[in-house]
């Protein structure tokens, strides 16, 4: 299992039944192959479809049925389009349980940093700063560490996404949640220990007790899961 | 029965150094035979307003490759490297929208509001020079509308009352930008008679269309 799945695996953990959910492109989209069995989630994409699906074989995609990365998707039985004004509307609005989002940075007091890098070209921040302003929860997914630099620091020193607090960081090595009272550490990736994970966060990160190891939503192969996917 | 006109017409309406909206989100729902006939004609000195600038080659992504675009306005340009460079060389403006703000504010200018209230971008660089506002302990930034003089359409459906229907997430920017602009020029991908879609099925009203490009030949 390579770090990407191991993350997704457990962000997958947090899918609540019967919501609403954004994945961002990148890492975020692999989220969708391991909703865990039983758990029925409407996936959202912000060029307006709720209920996308997996690709369709090639020849059959349909030119008009795209995800935010402008890649084909399909379309599950339920699914319903929308104009980019409503799918604002649903994300700023509080309408989505949970958008998964890349990072760049996350800081000691929550905030997110995942749209640009100063000196470098500049994309645009896309839907990224709605998602993190409406979202009831906002979950990073992201390494924790890039070419050995901590991603989680004391102060960012990019520019930020909102001001809000985000509800969960999950990490290749660990899951770390931002409170009110700076970062917490709740749990350890499969074989890493606490010296390991503090040695690679650039912020203080508060360890309460013991540290369990992460729980994985299981491989799809494995389990029959019944999302709107 | 209202009379289409062709793609070139369209784009001899558009004098150079117009504003225009353009709908589309990766060429996605974007009026590919206007642009074409935009390109054409050598249009220069537009202001863009969109989700994206496409890539190149496809979609708005041929007004910047031709040269057409002084401005843009726009949530993301990260898939058309030839945007950014345009901009890093200072030939093209860029202004950067979050989506959802690109979205409210061209509402915003179509529904006759003043501005929007957000609190996307709040404690950002998006901030800068505007206006915070707090209402019941929240903190929100003061948006101005955005009206252009033309919106360029793409429908999947017209009538002969240029009633438009959108498919799936091909609609995307294209019913806000419908009620923002001064001349609304929609390309369909069909024409079909009146009374072929059911008044339910419209989404933007033919009164709110001023040109509908005819059929592709």
């Amino acid at each position: 299992m390579d770090a990407k799945e191991l993350i997704a695996r457990r962000v997958a953990l947090e899918l609540h039944d019967w919501t609403l959910v954004n994945l961002g492109i990148g890492l975020p989209t692999l989220v969708a192959r391991y909703v865990p069995p039983g758990i029925r989630v409407a996936f959202q994409s912000e060029n307006g479809i709720i209920g996308f699906g997996a690709r369709p074989p090639e020849g059959m995609e349909d030119p008009a049925l795209v995800d935010a990365g402008g890649g084909f998707v399909g379309a599950v039985p339920g699914a319903c389009s929308l104009d980019s004004a409503t799918s604002f509307a649903l994300i700023r609005g509080g309408h989505l349980d949970m958008t998964v989002l890349g990072g760049l940075q996350v800081d000691a007091r929550g905030r997110l940093a995942n749209w640009m890098v100063p000196g470098t070209m500049v994309a645009g921040m896309g839907g990224a700063m709605d998602l993190v302003a409406g979202a009831r929860r906002v979950v990073v997914a992201m390494q924790h560490a890039a070419r050995g630099r901590p991603k989680i620091v004391r102060e960012l020193t990019l520019p930020a996404t909102a001001a809000r607090r985000v509800t969960l960081v999950v990490t290749d090595l660990a899951v770390v949640e931002p409170t009110g009272d700076g970062l917490v550490l709740r749990e350890r990736a499969p074989g890493v220990t606490v010296e390991q994970i503090l040695a690679t966060t650039g912020a203080p990160l508060r360890v309460e007790g013991e540290v369990p190891e992460m729980r994985l939503a299981p491989d799809p192969s494995a389990g029959a899961g019944q999302a709107l996917r | 029965m209202r009379s289409a006109i062709k793609a070139t017409e369209a784009a001899r309406l558009i004098p150079d150094g117009a504003r225009l909206m353009i709908g589309g989100f990766l060429a996605v729902g974007t009026p590919e035979r206007v642009i074409d006939a935009l390109v054409a004609r050598g249009a220069r000195g537009l202001t863009v307003i969109a989700n994206d600038t496409a890539r190149p080659g496809t979609g708005i992504g041929k007004l910047i490759d031709a040269g057409c675009v002084a401005r843009v306005v726009a949530s993301h340009i990260g898939t058309n490297p030839a945007t950014q460079r345009k901009m890093l060389e200072g030939e093209i403006e860029v202004e950067l929208v979050p989506q959802g703000t690109l979205a409210e504010r061209i509402r915003a200018g179509g529904a006759g509001l003043g501005g929007v209230l957000t609190p996307t971008g709040v404690g950002t660089v998006v901030a800068e020079g505007k206006r915070v506002i707090e209402l019941n302990g929240r903190e929100y930034l003061l948006e101005p509308p955005l009206r252009a003089d033309f919106a360029l359409i793409r429908a999947h459906e017209a009538d002969y009352f240029f009633n438009l229907t959108y498919r799936l997430a091909a609609a995307n920017f294209n019913p806000v930008m419908a009620l923002a602009a001064e001349c609304v020029i929609a390309e369909p991908d069909e024409i079909v008679p009146l009374g072929a879609i059911p008044p339910d099925a419209v989404r933007t009203s033919g009164a709110l269309v001023h040109h509908l490009v005819e059929r592709r030949h």
